[in-house]
């Protein structure tokens, strides 16, 4: 609609559609820090640096939602996000500035477990039991698809304990990177075969 | 539906236009935080096809009369305001003479100007939210850049000659 204005009162108005980043970036500031303090932030995200690529970190008041990889697309992950949970979500770091912390330090060699408030609402039954197990399978430390079934009581659930590892909403965080197959080679990961080995060699070391 | 995040990106410098030529360059940022607080809010309640400029521009309608009342309860600045240097139409100094010929015109005017230039609305849309009919809507647009035409552009031409 912006076409059809009349050139002249365009000109008229043109000092006024000048843009102004400083401005955008101030206000935007504001609304981040407004809405948490009132409890309407339902979910906010950044993204951060790390040698797997710029991962996607989002989190609700509960705790962490999501890491995404560059593969799985942030964009995608913001829109699965407004649909499960809530369309309040906004670019707000702070939030994550933990977690962030945290992750540099996991790729510096400088840190073997996360210490951050976790919210797994978007993993529900056996996909979440199988979560819960994950965390307690220690840094450099690996087991197979069918053990993880096993000690989540459904030995029979292999291919769930996949499912499971593939579709953790919180990777590296929650290490599905750990589960192997069984003949030890590392298998698929949301991150891509490449990211899976990069964290297991980073472990090993 | 959009992260509210797309909202901010998509809209946010179209409401700071609006609410710029609206309430002025020192209440404007002030509105606009109003506005997307109170967007942000409702967000989740919003239809799915709903116009989104048409929306906040209503909040922001509402939040600058607001803010007008306000104003209006405030005691009065002693003394007149510092006269700002004339500008010759250079975009960083929008908020000389062009505020300066904005907030001269009736607030009716102004509204409908910005809503149709800045926001681009329609004036059905315009006259919902102003109230009124679509042909008013019109008609204060068009009597809003003809003023806007006589006083701001006489200033910046007149500046450019001194």
């Amino acid at each position: 609609m912006m076409a059809t204005m009349e050139p002249e009162a365009r000109d008229l108005l043109s000092p006024l559609l000048v843009p102004d980043e400083q401005a955008a970036a101030r206000l935007h500031a504001w609304l981040a820090a407004a809405a948490a303090a009132e409890g309407i932030l339902d979910v906010a995200y950044r993204t951060i640096d790390t040698p797997l690529g710029a991962l996607l970190l989002a989190a609700t008041e509960q705790g962490l939602v999501r890491v995404a990889y560059p593969n799985q697309g942030h964009d995608a992950a913001l829109a699965q996000l407004a649909e499960l949970v809530s369309p309040r979500i906004l670019n707000a770091p702070a939030r994550l500035d933990g977690v962030a912390r945290q992750l540099d330090e996991y790729f510096a060699h400088q840190r073997r477990a996360f210490d951050v408030p976790l919210d797994l609402r978007l993993s529900r039954g056996f996909r979440h039991r199988v979560l819960t197990h994950l965390r307690q399978i220690p840094y450099g430390a690996t087991e197979s698809y069918a053990q993880v079934a096993a000690a989540t009581g459904h030995p029979r659930a292999v291919r769930a304990a996949g499912t499971a590892c593939a579709t953790n909403p919180v990777p590296i965080v929650v290490p599905c990177h750990r589960v192997v197959r069984s003949d030890g080679s590392p298998g698929g990961y949301a991150g891509g075969p490449g990211a899976k080995r990069s964290l297991l060699t980073l472990e090993a070391a | 539906m959009r992260p509210f995040e797309q909202i901010v990106a998509d809209y946010g410098p179209m409401v700071l236009r609006v609410c710029r030529a609206v309430v002025g360059p020192d209440e404007a940022e002030d509105a606009w935080s109003e506005t997307f607080l109170a967007a942000l809010k409702a967000y989740p309640r919003l239809d799915e096809g709903a116009n989104v400029e048409a929306w906040l521009v209503t909040i922001a309608h509402r939040k600058a009369i607001d803010a007008t009342r306000a104003a209006a309860r405030r005691p009065v600045a002693a003394g007149p305001l510092p006269e700002r240097a004339a500008s010759a139409g250079r975009p960083e100094d929008w908020d000389g003479d062009l505020w300066a010929a904005l907030a001269a015109l009736p607030a009716k005017q102004r509204a409908a100007v910005a809503y149709h230039y800045l926001a681009g609305l329609p004036y059905a849309q315009i006259a919902a939210i102003t109230g009124g009919s679509t042909d008013a809507a019109r008609r204060a647009a068009a009597d809003g850049i003809k003023t806007l035409r006589a006083t701001y552009l006489a200033r910046t031409r007149e500046g450019e000659g001194r």
